[in-house]
């Protein structure tokens, strides 16, 4: 796989733009971040201390740990039930789960998220077809809490679950499957104990990219959660554009984008990145 | 393909598979006796994978019956007919230890722990497996991935066992030995073994009967030496070693064989003559023709010149080429070879009148 010296030089050529945008756009300003966060207002590691004892954050810290969670494990279900048609369905199965797959990448996450307003709220689509059918008296609460956060973002993440499921299922040898069917293993037998270990690591990838791209949301929770379930992006935007204690907001950045480049260094321990599209 | 420890009896009857326009199979008949050991040999392409896929289950054919001791199990699915297969390229379980790979089939029949752990136990000492029992597939090395493949394959006694050329990926020693380890697992088992293979030593080697295929037709079925020695048509002559083909004319049928003219000579051939008339190929085996100073004239004999020679060790391969210009092969002692070469004139090549079998002229 390694290619000769001057195939590599010229790679690194290549990514040079690349390179140098990343380290303009992020890495800079991260590091104007991280000063921030142990000097404002007073030079100290009174912020990092604060976030250990201010129950505020905590509790954000935890939510976001929480649904993310959840949401990862919503999405990677979900994805898995996608991929499997995706990938062994009938020619026309294939077709439309592409479909269902690609179509969210062409919609912004605002249109999405006001999307779901509509269908969740008190009287969006869901509440008033089930008041309608008279299962219902009182319209249920599915938005502008955790659920409708939930909902939301599962929705915005499942596309990107999708693929390093699909990687796993497309390289397992087909032979494997027939082996077990002819060894007497009914289909459900088969999938469950011979298909959904071989795509282990597609499931590993899958769930790593949904909890670490959860961490991060902002726009979802913020318009479904409706100011209820704020998660941690939603804090760091409010410390630093409404209260104006950049302190505090700067160390959370820290802990967060450490948190998560601890996640991504453990992933790539596991999944070689090729994997993972 | 039923009731374990039981060997099965199989028939196929006119089998048909077509994909798309392509005919992959076409009017395939064949009887399977129950506890041999058949093979199915043909070049590459030929239909053998295909055929062995609709005895499995795992292809549905497109015309035609299958039966597992006189019961139709066509429509049957895989699942449900359990025959023992093993795939090219094993196909093992790659995330299960090798324990759990054998103990596979028997949990699918929920047997109880004690009596997967006892046969699981056997099975490894049987294919000469024990001390890898937990390690992983990929820690294994060919051979041994051949021996779980088939101690998979055969824990749960099933009536019968596909063999989808299970030595195609093992080097040359290593594959003596495993035929001869797979001819015992066959004895031991008594079971109906199916064995695909394009290797024809191996099929002779192995077989109690073989079942040559060409172009997804099946051209003819016999003992080793039925169809070594009498083959059906000129495919299977030279698809099952190498041959000699002279032409011979005015070919009459006379008490149980036939005559014709060979090189000018009147030659005796043993063969069912009724159907070949006129011009056809006479064929026989380079073992089977001598060289002589002279043939008498009721001896089959034709006078040729020798060409070149290739030294083997036990034996010596001679070209020659006849009067009449057709290429013949010997294989004669070396000592024999040497003197024919060395003398340059025409020698004489006999051939016993059994060992020479007509076959159609032209195509097969
Ligand atoms: N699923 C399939 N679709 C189309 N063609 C196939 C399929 N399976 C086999 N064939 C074709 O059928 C022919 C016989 O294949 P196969 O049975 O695998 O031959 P063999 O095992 O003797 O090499 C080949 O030409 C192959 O390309
Ligand atoms: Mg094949």
């Amino acid at each position: 796989m390694r290619g000769t010296l001057s195939d590599r030089m010229g790679a690194a050529l290549l990514m040079a733009p690349l390179l140098l945008f990343l380290v303009l756009a992020y890495a800079w300003p991260f590091l104007g971040v991280v000063k921030w966060s142990f000097t404002l207002p007073t030079p100290g590691l009174e912020q990092y201390h604060a976030l250990l004892t201010d129950d505020l954050v905590q509790s954000v810290f935890i939510r976001t740990l929480r649904i993310a969670a959840i949401v990862t494990i919503v999405s990677v279900t979900a994805a898995y039930a996608i991929t499997v048609v995706w990938v062994r369905g009938s020619p026309v199965q294939r077709v439309l789960a592409e479909f269902c797959i690609l179509v969210p990448f062409w919609i912004s996450v605002l249109t999405r998220a006001f999307g779901w307003v509509a269908l969740l709220s008190n009287r969006g689509l869901i509440n008033t077809w089930l008041q309608s059918i008279g299962f219902i008296s009182e319209p249920l609460t599915l938005v502008r809490n955790e659920f409708g956060v939930i909902v939301g973002m599962s929705h915005f993440l499942i596309p990107f679950a999708v693929f390093p499921l699909a990687s796993a299922m497309r390289s397992l040898d087909e032979r494997v499957l027939l082996a077990a069917r002819g060894l007497g293993s009914s289909r459900m037998r088969t999938f469950w104990t011979v298909f959904v270990p071989m795509t282990r690591s597609g499931i590993i990838g899958s769930a790593m990219i949904t909890f670490v791209f959860s961490l991060g949301f902002f726009v979802t929770p913020a318009i479904l959660g409706g100011g209820r379930s704020v998660m941690i992006a939603e804090l760091i935007y409010l410390r630093i554009f409404q209260s104006p204690d950049w302190g505090l907001g700067a160390a959370i950045s820290v802990v967060l984008v450490v948190f998560v480049g601890a996640l991504m260094a453990l992933l790539f321990r596991y999944v070689k990145p090729k994997q993972l599209v | 393909m039923q009731q374990p420890g039981r060997a099965a009896e199989i028939k196929a009857n006119g089998i048909g598979k077509s994909f798309g326009s392509f005919r992959a199979l076409d009017n395939l008949s064949l009887d399977i006796g129950r506890g041999e050991f058949l093979t199915l040999l043909g070049p590459s392409g030929s239909g053998k994978t295909t055929f062995l896929m609709i005895l499995a289950g795992f292809v549905q054919p497109s015309e035609g019956k299958l039966f597992s001791d006189g019961v139709d199990i066509t429509n049957r699915p895989a699942e449900q007919r359990a025959a023992g297969m093993v795939f090219q390229g094993y196909a093992l379980f790659p995330h299960m230890s090798v324990e759990q790979n054998i103990a596979f089939p028997l949990k699918v029949r929920k047997k109880s722990a004690t009596e997967i752990k006892q046969r699981v136990g056997e099975m490894v000492e049987r294919v000469g497996l024990k001390g890898h029992e937990k390690k992983l597939p990929a820690q294994l090395s060919g051979g041994q991935q051949q021996r779980v493949a088939l101690a998979r394959a055969l824990v749960f006694e099933p009536g019968v066992l596909l063999l989808d050329e299970p030595f195609s990926a093992l080097d040359k020693s290593l594959r003596g030995q495993m035929q001869a380890e797979m001819k015992r697992l066959h004895q031991e088992t008594g079971t109906t073994f199916v064995f695909v293979t394009h290797d024809q030593s191996e099929a002779l080697a192995l077989s109690s009967r073989v079942a040559i295929f060409n172009h997804g037709k099946l051209l003819q079925v016999g003992r080793p030496d039925e169809v070594y020695d009498r083959p059906a048509n000129r495919f299977v002559a030279e698809f099952l070693g190498e041959i000699n083909m002279l032409p011979v004319k005015g070919v009459k049928s006379a008490d149980g064989g036939a005559t014709g003219l060979c090189e000018d000579r009147a030659v005796n051939m043993r063969c069912k003559a009724e159907a070949i008339k006129g011009d056809a190929i006479l064929a026989i085996r380079p073992e089977d023709m001598s060289i002589a100073a002279e043939a008498s004239v009721n001896q089959n004999g034709i006078a040729a010149t020798a060409v070149a020679s290739t030294y083997l060790g036990a034996a010596t391969k001679l070209d020659l080429t006849t009067r009449q210009g057709a290429k013949v092969t010997v294989s004669v002692p070396n000592e024999v070879a040497a003197s024919a070469l060395s003398k340059g004139n025409s020698v004489w090549l006999t051939w016993p009148a059994e060992k020479g079998f007509l076959l159609p002229d032209g195509g097969q």
